[in-house]
């Protein structure tokens, strides 16, 4: 089935009642050319990209739960490329463009919405810093504009620009930047998958990972049964060292919990997205109305997929700060999600020292905007076995080679990344 | 979340700060690969976790802290030495 004007307004006249589900549940079959596990974003887009791109179709996708019950639906949904480090911009970049196509590409309305992304500084050492990394992005053909505080009072004047500890001096602008509905992004990725011959297969958890006698790997055991696999991609987000530790991998990874934060419903006060240069907070206004919001992650290692009250503190300190009209509001929901904090703060994507086993991990806070590019990038690695030119930095190696991608400069601290 | 410490009593978490995992020692050789295993490679296990926290506002002691990283109950806390 294919969205156009003409359906939707057929159903329309129908009451809605005659959808059809979006993507076939599939039972599991004995074994696949290659098996994704983890339902998120990532894994959606790279059996996608398998099969669109590098014409892999007999591909099995494997979620414990249920698809977009991950990190995929609970971020705060901001896309952007605003990166400094080589190593990243044009990851970022390729992962952007995607995004400005992927609702043609998948037929599904994302809402991609390209409103902006504003930082905000605070300091001349600040601005120094942005002008730096504006540049670095025009190097690179990405947009960054730098404005001084009156473009950002013309553009945000609901901003609070008497804070006499955190005075608001201007800002960094990626107007290309914005948000993207992130439970359209799984839904849209899972249906084109499947429409391309991938088995989405949902309540069924990997438990351990089967190798041969020369050590590759070659199979799944899981809720449903055993899988067998010539190739098997891990793509499970916050569990990577608990499924990497079933095939006996060690990562440079830590588990921590990021809260966020939505407000109850008001008109329109807040165009783009806004972050807080001086603490660490982030806002943007959904279509329907809630402010929806974070900031620093909790800083100790958890699953617990639920947050403690001082960051909720330190979160709304950080909102009062900018937008002191916000302390008005009432909080309609907060929840947390688990991530990989990688050691250096930047992402995986790579071969493991097991034959037949890859890798995509480590996507820290920021992984949503990487979806597409994760996805296509993984596939490129899985089906040619050589790393995609834009993801090439991604190693596995760069910790023990020292040849890490330390957009924050904090070294191996990943609750400071 | 509260933090037995064993001088100061139970406190609020926000009082420490928090060094990650305890379980890793500090290599007797200077062995490269050691080093990387030592400075990057951890468990980070669902469960008991054996962590460092700082008691930055109270005595200003290391502990190890046993937590579980599922439930953030914690199960005790011990300086270090
Ligand atoms: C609160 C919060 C806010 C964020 N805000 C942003 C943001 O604004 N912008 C941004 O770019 N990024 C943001 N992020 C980060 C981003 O959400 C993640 O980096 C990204 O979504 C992770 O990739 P994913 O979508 O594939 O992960 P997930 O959706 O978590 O997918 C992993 C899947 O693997 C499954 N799985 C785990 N173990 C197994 C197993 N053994 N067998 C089978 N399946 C398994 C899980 O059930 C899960 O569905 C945020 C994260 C959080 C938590
Ligand atoms: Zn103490």
């Amino acid at each position: 089935m294919k969205f156009s004007a003409l359906s939707l307004l057929r159903h329309a006249l129908t009451g809605n009642r005659e959808w059809t589900p979006h993507w076939r549940d599939a039972a599991p079959k004995p074994g696949y050319d290659v098996v994704i596990v983890g339902g998120g974003g990532h894994g959606l887009a790279t059996a996608y990209y398998l099969a669109r791109e590098f014409g892999i179709r007999n591909v099995a996708l494997l979620e414990k739960g249920w698809i977009g019950g991950g990190n995929v639906g609970r971020n705060t949904t901001i896309v952007r490329s605003n990166y400094l480090l080589p190593g990243n911009i044009p990851f970022y970049e390729t992962s952007l463009k995607l995004w400005e196509g992927l609702e043609q590409a998948l037929n599904f309305n994302a809402m991609v919405s390209q409103r902006g992304v504003l930082n905000l500084y605070h300091s001349d050492a600040q601005r120094d810093a942005y002008a730096r990394r504006g540049n670095a992005m025009r190097l690179e053909g990405v947009d960054a504009e730098l404005l001084d505080a009156d473009a950002v009072a013309k553009l945000v004047p609901q901003l609070d620009f008497d804070n006499a500890r955190f005075p608001i001096k201007g800002g960094l602008l990626q107007p290309r930047g914005g948000t993207v509905r992130h439970d359209a992004v799984a839904w849209g990725f899972a249906r084109a998958a499947s429409d391309l011959g991938v088995d989405i297969i949902q309540n069924c958890e990997v438990t351990a990972i089967e190798r041969d006698a020369s050590g590759r790997a070659i199979a799944v055991q899981t809720a449903r049964g055993r899988i067998g696999a010539a190739k098997i991609g891990l793509a499970v987000a916050g569990n990577s060292s608990r499924v990497a530790a079933l095939a006996g991998l060690r990562l440079p990874i830590e588990s921590h919990v990021l809260q966020a934060f939505v407000s109850e419903g008001v008109k329109p006060l807040i165009d783009g997205v806004i972050t807080f240069g001086a603490g660490h907070f982030y806002v943007s206004q959904s279509d329907k109305g809630g402010l929806v919001f974070g900031g620093d992650i909790d800083g100790y290692n958890s699953y617990a997929q639920r947050g403690n009250l001082p960051v909720v503190e330190d979160v709304c300190e950080g909102g009062m700060a900018i937008l002191p009209m916000i302390g008005r509001l009432r909080l309609l929901r907060s929840w947390g999600g688990i991530m990989d904090m990688s050691m250096d703060g930047s992402p995986i994507i790579d071969r493991t020292p097991i034959d037949g086993l890859y890798l995509n991990a480590g996507w820290c806070y920021g992984g949503f905007k990487a979806t597409p590019a994760s996805g296509l990038c993984f596939a490129h690695l899985i089906a040619r076995d050589t790393p995609h030119p834009v993801a090439s930095a991604y190693r596995l190696d760069r910790f023990a080679t020292g040849a890490v991608i330390d957009e924050k400069g904090q070294g191996a601290q990943p609750n400071l990344h | 979340m509260r933090i037995p410490c064993p001088y100061c009593g139970e406190r609020d978490a926000r009082e420490f700060s928090y060094l990650g995992d305890a379980s890793v020692a500090r290599p007797a050789t200077d062995d490269a690969a050691a080093y990387h295993e030592y400075v990057n490679l951890r468990a980070n296990p669902a469960g008991p976790h054996r962590e460092f926290w700082y008691h930055a506002s109270g005595c200003r002691s290391w502990l190890v802290v046993t937590r579980d990283t599922r439930t953030h109950r914690i199960e005790g806390a011990e300086l270090v030495r």
